[in-house]
């Protein structure tokens, strides 16, 4: 079977998203669909989904043109999507979710949940992905969800198999779990398409990779006619640093030391187990771990928007375990938070006002109760300049800018002022690359000029392209304190999986 | 056994509220002397020394709040919770009627007959909010649907008065759907520019048509009870729940169906699906503004019949605003049964409980003034929202449009 | 087009398109004449009765006064509404604070003995702290247990209703020599002096000075969110709890006092309709008003100019539809109506587009309402 994209374009307001993109697809191969965010990959994906219809172009399967009006036809015709962020109902069971939609039904519409049982037991049997079909979603940990999604499209008997970022949630070891099992259905006869931006991925499973760049094909390839840095070129237009342009670090004085800190979920779970480290002036930490291992938690602990079951922090000397996060921002912390749309900014406000939501206590910006706009918009202006925000009006919604733009203002606003110490949670998820250079160039500013510096991030080329030190955290814990500089992504990835490496590696 | 911090701190405020009602059994229900006649049927009734119970019920409810406080109830906290409300209830009828006597089983009689608006109302409200749309206008609904059904039985029959009752629901939930389906408008906002219009719109006609056309178009018989035989016989029990109208039945039948329909079938499995998460359901390939607008017009259609109840089921006519603020009771219900059909029916009775005790029990001289009896279902339903449900159980997508290409 | 000018636009066309529906609404319930098919009397009906709205809200001098009577309740209750829309919460209970109010309002009115230039205000005052503690109530409940204040704003409406009809049955309270639920006559030191009393001795014009506390409650409200440090905390919470939290503001109480500050609006609502129109207190001093209300805030979308012009609007419509009622029979109701298709057509400018085939964008209110929570 072959599914083939001629011609597609998709426009939205202000921007085209796809133009005029061809790609095809059979079964029995593995399509790595490649390109930064906002390049146009998920648009397409839903365009072959059914999700949106093409405002020009046409769908074809073997040959013949097809059309789609909504996932049912999509599905209907061979199409399974597993979604970056899983389309799973958290209070409903795995049997009651794979079924949705295809319920097997018995007298008056009555919903035959053991048949539904059944089912889920048949696939997952005969494709190995073990699954108990009465567990409750929202009790499962990510990697057996992923499970749960593939199984619902598989159920569906899905000729093509498109994944958007599989591997986004998976520790290294779960993901050379995930490439055995697109072996699998590429054995079994299926088609892969695999979304990503990582590219060392892409060159591991793919049969073929097509580059998109700003909603156009740039490059058909495969793994054996690239490397790495000819696919980052394509992808983004130019020659791409993939490394971060630092000397070594001088660090200073302790800044931040966490002791014995424990977090603890008010369901009884220790989520942050007795952790200690320290950050010094001048340096970058980084904290490296697969999503749910105790990395927000912890985050939100050190800047106070969660209350430590015990342990301590401290800034500069002084214990801090007790403070607002009000009180944090004054003793000199500044917080990059994990979602910027929902935790670090208010799109709906102004950027002026965004750029002045950490500080419009301090003197400069108000006195008392009156607020000082005047002061706010000079400031806003320079850090506009000065952090290169691009755009035309600063009185404009935060929902105007671009997410790269929308977390320099976060940055703008959190580092551009006398701090002790920074924590930053995924300071670049999400946004373009330039953006991504940027960021990383700002931090390390900041820290040669003194500034204590934690980084927290699920990409571990990122922590260890940033930090001077990396540590690991797995299960609540920190398991590893490690030094870039001397070992390997693999045996970082051991760590993160709960495992060490074995004897000497390299 | 894990308990949640949460589930600790719900176990103790029960814990304090057994200690709270015991001190008001010593310190009012202990306060009138004489017995309580509660009257069973027409010839029969047993009495209640006010005193006497108030006292050990005082005492018993110490030791429950002893025992919950200190150990917990397990597996028994929800009985003993009913049985003492019940226990606590029959002392504060035993208190206001001492030394006198009342029509029990007229009191619960009332009870079961007066819930019906507010059951059907809330089985509409579960059925949109369970979709994933807010439904604050079921007042609207119930009072539209009263004066519409008034008229149409009226001019022809009560069956041809009900089905225009359920139509009219039906219209108000179109335009409820179409907004805030189509047009993306707020669902909090149009539920109560809904509620305006069917208050004007139902005042306006009462006044201007109705009044002066009072014979021809506002005056019917209402639909006599029905005995079902055999049940009804049940002494006690069956004149309360099986000598009542048709609205009844059919309110118990609604609760039951919808039960077994949101649980047990395909429809319900969707519904449920696009009230929580209609993204998932929708990239399944589910129509999820497709199901909204049915499940809405269905509500529409049940809180028309709960309309239709005023006139047809029991006071042959309209007044205006007729409804008084049913249909918000219904939304309290709604939430007060976790939106689930038999807890919001269980509201429904409680709250048309303290109805039928203010008729039954205000006139008894008691030293409390009426006002605040009729004030109890309201705090009432403060104390369970803050103190005993709180939001987790709503519908995670209701409130917020479906955003589909 | 600006975009001011593009949702005026949109405004005026709701009201027109409101206007056209009721007059239908009008001409189809003339039963009399419709039945004899008689049109030509149906429609001088609606000539009549539209003129009489007209005439009755700006037609005189002691129309504009009743307009302006009719608007000053409408316009503190409709800033109670909208204060709190703007940090994100959904005040229904503007009934239940205007009572509190206007008890408070009114037990300073008869129970002291000063000299007016003290005693109005001290009544004021009163009743804007009785409205506001009523209102921190349900801000309370949320801060501290999630109850949702849709819910708990409309039983504590109840329970305000029924305390204030015991509370005009008890002595303190009562006037001697009635028994119904009326309360004392209000010292004629406390009451809110007539607006016209110095033209030409027009004292028999019900306008009062509270619009004048009302055009200074919309100024503090307009000047709460454009100048202070509450105002921007306030509406960064209600536009997004989590990133309030996370830039160190303090949510919870913030709730508390923004339903405190709405409520004492409110209550400054009630306040002024004891002290300035009635002289006394009924169990009706809050009527309609406060449901009103959320149709005056949510036809202003909750900002203070915008409250100003829908709860003048409002009082126009109100006093025009009492004139109305008295020249034809049309009653008095189907101003409601008209107010809920006023409020139904601006919340949807996409309807109103469609209606009038008006092309380009048309922004909608965007979601009030995110859930119930939790």
């Amino acid at each position: 079977m072959r599914f083939e994209l001629r011609g597609i374009t998709k426009r939205f307001p202000g921007i085209v998203a796809n133009d005029d993109v061809s790609l095809s697809i059979s079964t029995g191969e593995v399509l790595a669909l490649i390109g930064e965010n906002g390049a146009g990959k998920s648009t397409l994906m839903n365009v072959l989904y059914g999700i949106y219809r093409p405002d020009e172009g046409e769908l074809m399967v073997d040959g013949k043109p097809i059309h789609f009006s909504s996932p049912a036809d999509a599905i209907a015709a061979g199409i399974g999507m597993v979604h970056q962020h899983f389309m799973l109902v958290p209070v409903m069971t795995v049997a009651e979710n794979v079924v949705l939609g295809v319920e097997p039904t018995g007298r008056l519409g009555s919903l035959d949940i053991a048949e539904a049982r059944r089912m889920v037991r048949e696939v997952s049997d005969k494709y190995k992905l073990e699954l108990d079909p009465d567990a409750v979603i929202e009790d499962l940990p990510v990697g057996v969800r992923q499970r749960v999604e593939i199984v619902k499209v598989l159920m569906r008997d899905a000729q093509i198999v498109v994944f958007d970022e599989p591997t986004a949630v998976l520790t290294p070891s779960e993901i050379l779990e995930f490439f055995e099992i697109v072996r699998t259905l590429v054995g079994a006869g299926r088609g892969v398409i695999f979304i990503t931006h990582k590219l060392k991925e892409a060159l591991t499973i793919a049969d073929r990779i097509n580059v998109l760049r700003r909603g156009k094909v740039v490059g058909e390839t495969a793994p054996s006619a690239t490397n790495e840095d000819e696919i980052a070129e394509m992808m983004v237009g130019r020659a791409v640093q993939l490394v971060v342009d630092k000397h070594s670090a001088k660090p200073g004085d302790v800044m931040l030391a966490v002791r014995d800190l424990t977090v603890v979920e008010p369901d009884g779970r220790t989520v942050v187990d007795g952790v200690s480290f320290e950050v010094r002036r001048g340096e970058i930490v980084g904290v490296a771990g697969v999503q749910g291992n105790g990395q927000t938690e912890l985050v939100e602990a050190i800047a106070g928007l969660r209350r430590a079951a015990g342990g301590s922090v401290t800034l500069a000397g002084r214990d801090i375990t007790g403070d607002s996060p009000r009180e944090r921002h004054v003793a000199g912390m500044a917080h990059i938070p994990e979602d910027r749309q929902k935790q670090g900014l208010v799109v709906d406000m102004s950027i002026v006002e965004n750029l002045v939501l950490t500080r419009y206590h301090d003197p400069e910006f108000s006195s008392g109760v009156r607020m000082n706009w005047a002061g706010a918009k000079e400031k806003a202006a320079a850090m506009v300049a000065a952090y290169d925000i691009r755009t035309t009006d600063p009185s404009q919604a935060a929902s105007t800018l671009s997410g790269g733009n929308q977390q320099k203002v976060i940055v703008a606003r959190e580092l551009s002022r006398d701090i002790k110490v920074a924590v930053a949670a995924q300071p670049t998820r999400g946004i373009d690359v330039g953006s991504i250079e940027y960021v990383h160039a700002q931090m390390v500013k900041e820290r040669d000029n003194g500034v204590a510096m934690l980084v927290v991030s699920t990409e571990l080329d990122e922590v260890m392209a940033l930090s001077d030190r990396v540590l690991v955290m797995y299960r609540g814990k920190i398991v590893a304190d490690l030094d870039p500089r001397t070992v390997s992504h693999m045996d970082v990835g051991l760590y993160m999986a709960g495992s060490r490496p074995t004897a000497v590696s390299s | 056994m894990v308990v949640s911090a949460e589930q600790r701190k719900r176990a103790r405020n029960v814990g304090f509220a057994y200690l709270v009602l015991a001190m008001v059994c010593f310190f009012v229900f202990t306060r009138r002397p004489g017995d309580a006649g509660f009257k069973i049927s027409e010839t029969s009734q047993f009495t209640l020394p006010a005193q006497g119970f108030g006292w050990a019920l005082g005492i018993v409810l110490v030791a429950i709040a002893a025992a919950q406080l200190l150990r917990g109830l397990g597996k028994l906290s929800n009985v003993v919770l009913a049985l003492a409300t019940a226990a606590f209830f029959m002392s504060f009828l035993a208190w206001a009627a001492a030394g006198d006597s009342f029509s029990f089983v007229g009191m619960l009689q009332d009870t079961v007959s007066r819930s019906v608006p507010i059951t059907l109302g809330a089985i509409g409200g579960i059925l949109s909010e369970r979709s994933g749309v807010i439904n604050i206008s079921i007042e609207g609904m119930l009072l539209a649907a009263a004066c519409t059904s008034a008229i149409a039985a009226s001019l022809t029959n009560l069956w041809l008065g009900t089905l225009v009752g359920v139509l009219t629901g039906m219209a108000l939930a179109a335009v409820l759907a179409v907004m805030s389906i189509r047009y993306k408008v707020d669902q909090v906002i149009v539920g109560f520019a809904i509620n305006f219009f069917a208050l004007g719109i139902t005042s306006f006609i009462s006044f201007r048509v109705l009044v002066p056309n009072r014979d021809t178009m506002n005056n019917l018989l209402p639909v006599m009870p029905i005995r079902i035989p055999v049940l009804a016989d049940i002494p006690f029990f069956g004149g309360i729940f099986f000598d009542q109208t048709i609205f009844v039945y059919f309110s118990f039948l609604a609760v039951a169906v919808t039960t077994w329909g949101l649980y047990r079938t395909k429809w319900g499995l969707r519904t449920r699906a696009i009230g929580e998460y209609p993204k998932a359901a929708g990239t399944l390939g589910v129509d999820v503004n497709k199901l909204r607008y049915r499940n809405l017009l269905l509500a529409g259609g049940v809180a028309g019949i709960g309309g239709a109840w005023w006139p047809i089921g029991i006071v042959g006519r309209f007044d205006q605003n007729i409804t008084n603020g049913r249909g918000f009771i219904a939304l309290a219900a709604v939430i007060f049964g976790r939106w689930h059909p038999v807890g919001a029916l269980c509201g429904a009775l409680v709250f048309a409980l303290s109805e039928a005790v203010r008729l039954k029990i205000g006139n008894f001289d008691t030293g409390i003034p009426s006002e605040f009896l009729i004030m109890a279902p309201y705090v009432v339903t403060i104390i369970v929202v803050a103190g005993f449900i709180g939001a987790s159980r709503a519908p995670k997508a209701a409130g917020q449009p479906y955003e589909d290409q | 087009m600006s975009e001011t000018l593009k949702s005026l636009r949109f405004t005026l066309l709701a009201v027109v398109a409101a206007l056209v529906v009721s007059a239908f609404i009008i001409v189809i319930t003339d039963i009399e004449a419709l039945g004899n098919g008689d049109f030509g009397t149906a429609l001088s009906t609606l000539r009549t009765a539209y003129w009489g709205l007209f005439k009755g809200a700006f037609g005189s001098l002691r129309a504009i006064s009743n307009t302006i009577t009719g608007a000053t309740p409408l316009l503190l209750a409709g800033l109670a509404v909208s204060s709190a829309f703007k940090a994100g919460l959904f005040n229904i209970g503007a009934t239940g604070q205007m009572l509190a109010g206007a008890m408070t309002g009114l037990w300073v009115g008869f129970a002291f003995q000063l000299p007016p230039l003290i005693h109005v205000p001290l009544a004021l005052i009163a009743s804007a702290i009785g409205g506001a503690l009523f209102g921190a109530i349900p801000g309370a409940l949320k801060a501290r247990t999630g109850a949702h204040e849709v819910i708990t704003t409309i039983m504590l409406n109840g329970i305000a209703s029924f305390t204030v009809l015991w509370l005009l049955k008890t002595e303190a309270f009562k006037r001697e020599g009635r028994d119904d639920a009326i309360s004392k006559f209000v010292e004629e030191s406390a009451r809110l002096p007539r607006l016209f009393g110095f033209m030409g001795k027009r004292i028999d014009l019900l306008a009062h000075s509270g619009f004048i506390v009302a055009l200074l409650a919309t100024a503090v409200f307009w000047w709460l969110l454009r100048k202070t440090t509450l105002g921007f905390e306030m509406q960064a919470t209600g536009f997004n709890q989590e990133a309030a939290k996370y830039a160190g503001m303090r949510t919870k109480s913030l709730m508390v006092v923004s339903m405190a500050i709405a409520g004492s609006f409110a209550g400054l609502a009630g306040g002024s309709e004891v002290l300035g129109l009635y002289g006394y207190a009924s169990a009706t001093v809050a009527g309609d008003i406060g449901f009103d209300a959320i149709a005056v805030a949510l036809l202003g979308r909750s900002t203070p100019i915008g409250t100003l012009v829908a709860a003048i609007l409002f009082g126009a419509l109100q006093a025009g539809g009492r004139q109305m009622q008295v020249d034809t029979d049309v009653p008095i109701d189907l101003i409601i109506v008209l107010r809920a298709l006023i409020v139904m057509f601006i919340a949807a400018p996409l309807l109103v587009k469609a209606m009038f085939r008006i092309k380009g964008e048309a922004k909608s209110f965007g979601q009030t309402f995110r859930g119930w929570g939790g």
